[in-house]
């Protein structure tokens, strides 16, 4: 079939690429670019998508599908569709599964899951078997089935020992490791430590519990020579000392999560577990960090950690409910709230982080948009105004704190793997 | 006057009016305290559920008995196994145990924060009886009682807590609490049992022991936890007793008219020596009294509000 978006600014900074111009899409395909013929308008079906954005598809290079172990939290379909709902046309999950994806066959389960779907997965293998820091898992056999980058997710590599030996490793495949950086004995914690852990009562972990293990991990990379990155970075000391590692030709990566450049600590006022995440909210002082690292490159993408959790598991006393919150549907409308329209980042620059980064990062093809290549698009407003609603999310779960926030940009379309998602409905194209 | 809220969750924010109110109506009821027959009938018909997470003797009994005084019918749940092992989640639990009707919810729970998690999943009044390291209001309340029964005011003294500030509920109450009525607070121990920012909510730190009793009218003493003794806060209780404890050698070379409370239970030779524990400084049975008192004045209170 032939679809027409019309309309559109195109717009990928890997290609140098801004200019306005139709699209013409026969059978997955970009045919044409530029203004459409009687010709080729005719049987075709067009989308009006004047003042929107057309970008390469977005990629969310950290997130939680809960297949296999919690399928009534999350599975890798409503996983994917939350992604396309949101935006995305890649993704990346993490390896805390159960069992943990630390074999070439869960790596195979969750690609065989993701077949057909729009939206491109990519699993995460685990550095070490069952995450235990205690010996390497099978690197070379989850690479051979897919998994395009390794880390222990939730925790990071137990000891200094075992990171080298990960690290060394994954120089055969040139894959990052990817560090959730907190140092275990610092990290008896709730929320961040400062002021407000004092005067709510909750037992606090400190940044320095981020920082250690970032100095760690960065001295490691130096010395190995391998790729290190660095999951959901959240403490101003620890953009800092990424910022060095670069300067000093360091393979080091980063990434930050929506929720720490939008929300600070302020938030766990009133107890509401849906603020409760780890690493955590950290001070306001942290949040203009996140967004100077953006600004200056130190952060090279936005990741949303998306992690999906039960009704019943996140309505819990506080120091027993579990930690993250949902990411996918949000985080287009977070970028551009926070990060486009306070004049932070440009619109390349966002889609830098948000599109050719995670990729270049996970040594994934960026998609490119010319003509006689695959139709891999985000179609986007950044000036749509609209209200989060979470009973509209397609994830499994419900747990956002962004509920009923007013936020000015969204994801329009997204096309991939010859399918649409447009209002809602995924269509094949 | 009735007070400003319909729950006691804690001390941060509580105008100053709501706790000259409870201290006032405690009077009353210490009276009573002193009666013969110690029973009055103003809660009869009011059923409270004692919920209690975390063992606790001296605070249950002594809820329980500020209710059987005001004729209340009480039910006490108690559990320390918690709600994620147990198979039925908190909230049910809850809603179970409102679903029997009742009017007043006292709590005590290791996670900060559950009083107000309570007030969303329940319609009856919440009294915290402590929550995890956060408040624990009615002990607060009892010491300011206490401390006011001795010197007759509270506004511009000096108090000073001394001890596991960190991983204390009654602390941070006693900070809320005494700084809405006027009166100074420090906070003395070493830096590990001291919690970060602390000073953000208006007090001083200080780490010289005999500096916090010469300049201070009252030492408000927090026990020291035993169990904590093999962690990396202190290095050993005689350590601590060396440094920190209060004994009547440094009150007596310090200032002779200091006021020693503790919230009980005390480590004698720990953070107290038996000479102070059981001498003319400290008004420790004193608080547990007034703690029945101030504890019928809450209930009282806001067991008797118009909703």
């Amino acid at each position: 079939m032939r679809l027409v978006l019309k309309g559109l600014t195109l717009i990928n900074p890997d290609q140098k690429l801004n200019s306005k111009s139709d699209l013409l899409i026969e059978d997955g395909k970009i045919k044409k670019i530029g203004d459409l013929t009687k010709e080729e308008l005719k049987d075709a079906e067009i989308l009006e998508l004047e003042g929107k954005y057309c970008a390469p598809g977005f990629f969310d290079m950290h997130i939680h599908l809960r297949e296999p172990g919690r399928e009534d939290e999350e599975t890798v379909v409503t996983g994917s569709n939350a992604a396309a709902a949101g935006g995305f046309t890649g993704v990346a999950c993490m390896p805390n599964t159960d069992p943990t994806t630390d074999s070439a066959e869960v790596v195979r389960f969750i690609k065989e899951k993701a077949k057909n779907h729009l939206v491109d997965v990519f699993p995460i293998g685990a550095a070490s078997v069952d995450r235990k820091g205690e010996s390497l898992a099978p690197i070379a056999e989850m690479f051979d089935a897919g998994a395009v980058a390794f880390s222990d997710d939730g925790v990071a590599i137990k000891t200094a020992s075992l990171l080298r030996s990960v690290m060394e490793y994954s120089l055969m495949y040139d894959a990052p490791i990817i560090e959730h950086c907190e140092d275990e004995s610092l990290a008896d914690g709730h929320m961040n430590e400062g002021e407000t852990s004092t005067f709510l009562g909750l037992p606090g972990i400190p940044t320095v519990a981020e920082d250690l293990t970032v100095m760690r991990d960065i001295i490691m990379a130096e010395y190995t020579g391998a790729r290190v990155h660095i999951a959901h970075i959240s403490s101003k000391n620890a953009v800092d000392l990424v910022r060095q590692g670069k300067k000093k030709g360091i393979k080091v990566t980063a990434e930050v999560a929506p929720h720490h450049f939008t929300l600070s600590e302020e938030s766990l006022k009133g107890y509401n577990t849906n603020f409760k995440m780890n690493p955590p909210l950290r001070t306001r002082d942290d949040v203009e960090a996140m967004i100077e690292g953006l600004k200056d490159g130190t952060i090279d993408c936005i990741a949303s950690d998306h992690a999906p959790h039960s009704i019943e598991e996140k309505e819990m006393e506080f120091i027993y409910a579990p930690n993250g919150i949902l990411g996918l549907e949000t985080q287009i409308g977070l970028a551009c709230t926070e990060l486009l329209h306070k004049k932070h980042l440009t619109l390349d620059q966002l889609v830098e982080k948000m599109a050719v980064n995670p990729r270049k990062i996970l040594n994934i093809e960026v998609p490119k948009i010319a003509e006689g290549e695959n139709a891999n698009l985000t179609i986007f407003d950044p000036n749509e105004i609209w209200t989060v609603d979470i009973s509209k999310f397609k994830s499994k779960s419900k747990n956002s704190p962004f509920d009923k926030k007013l936020l000015t940009g969204k994801s329009v379309a997204v096309i991939n793997n010859s399918q649409l998602y447009f209002e809602g409905n995924f269509r094949k194209i | 006057m009735p007070l400003s809220s319909r729950h006691l969750l804690g001390l941060a924010g509580v105008p100053k009016e709501d706790i000259q109110l409870i201290l006032d109506t405690a009077v009353t009821f210490r009276e009573v305290l002193e009666r013969p027959i110690k029973k009055v009938p103003t809660l009869q018909g009011k059923t409270v559920v004692n919920l209690f997470f975390e063992n606790s003797t001296r605070t249950r009994i002594s809820f329980e008995l500020a209710q059987k005084r005001l004729s209340a019918d009480t039910v006490n749940f108690s559990t320390s196994t918690s709600s994620t092992k147990k198979g039925e989640t908190f909230k049910d639990t809850v809603r179970n145990i409102e679903a029997m009707k009742i009017d007043m919810i006292v709590v005590r729970h290791q996670s900060a924060g559950v009083p107000q998690f309570l007030t969303q999943i329940s319609n009856a009044h919440i009294i915290n009886a402590g929550d995890g390291r956060h408040e624990h209001p009615t002990q607060a309340l009892l010491d300011m009682y206490s401390i006011k029964e001795r010197l007759g005011k509270l506004a511009g003294l000096k108090v000073c807590i001394v001890g596991d500030v960190a991983h204390s509920r009654v602390a941070l109450s006693n900070i809320f609490g005494l700084k809405a009525m006027g009166a100074d607070v420090s906070v003395c121990g070493p830096p590990t049992l001291i919690p970060k920012g602390i000073e953000s909510i208006g007090v001083k730190v200080i780490h010289d022991i005999d500096k916090a009793i010469a300049e201070h009218d009252v030492l408000n003493v927090l026990r020291i936890q035993l169990e904590r003794k093999a962690g990396s806060s202190i290095p050993t209780t005689r350590e601590y007793h060396n440094y920190f404890g209060i004994t009547a050698d440094r009150i007596e070379k310090n200032n002779k008219d200091v006021v020693i409370l503790h919230p009980g239970p005390i480590n004698r030779g720990v953070e107290i020596s038996s000479e102070v524990a059981d001498g003319p400084y400290q008004v420790i049975l004193d608080q547990v009294t007034n703690g029945v008192a101030i504890r019928m004045a809450v209930l009282y209170l806001l067991g008797t509000m118009n909703n």
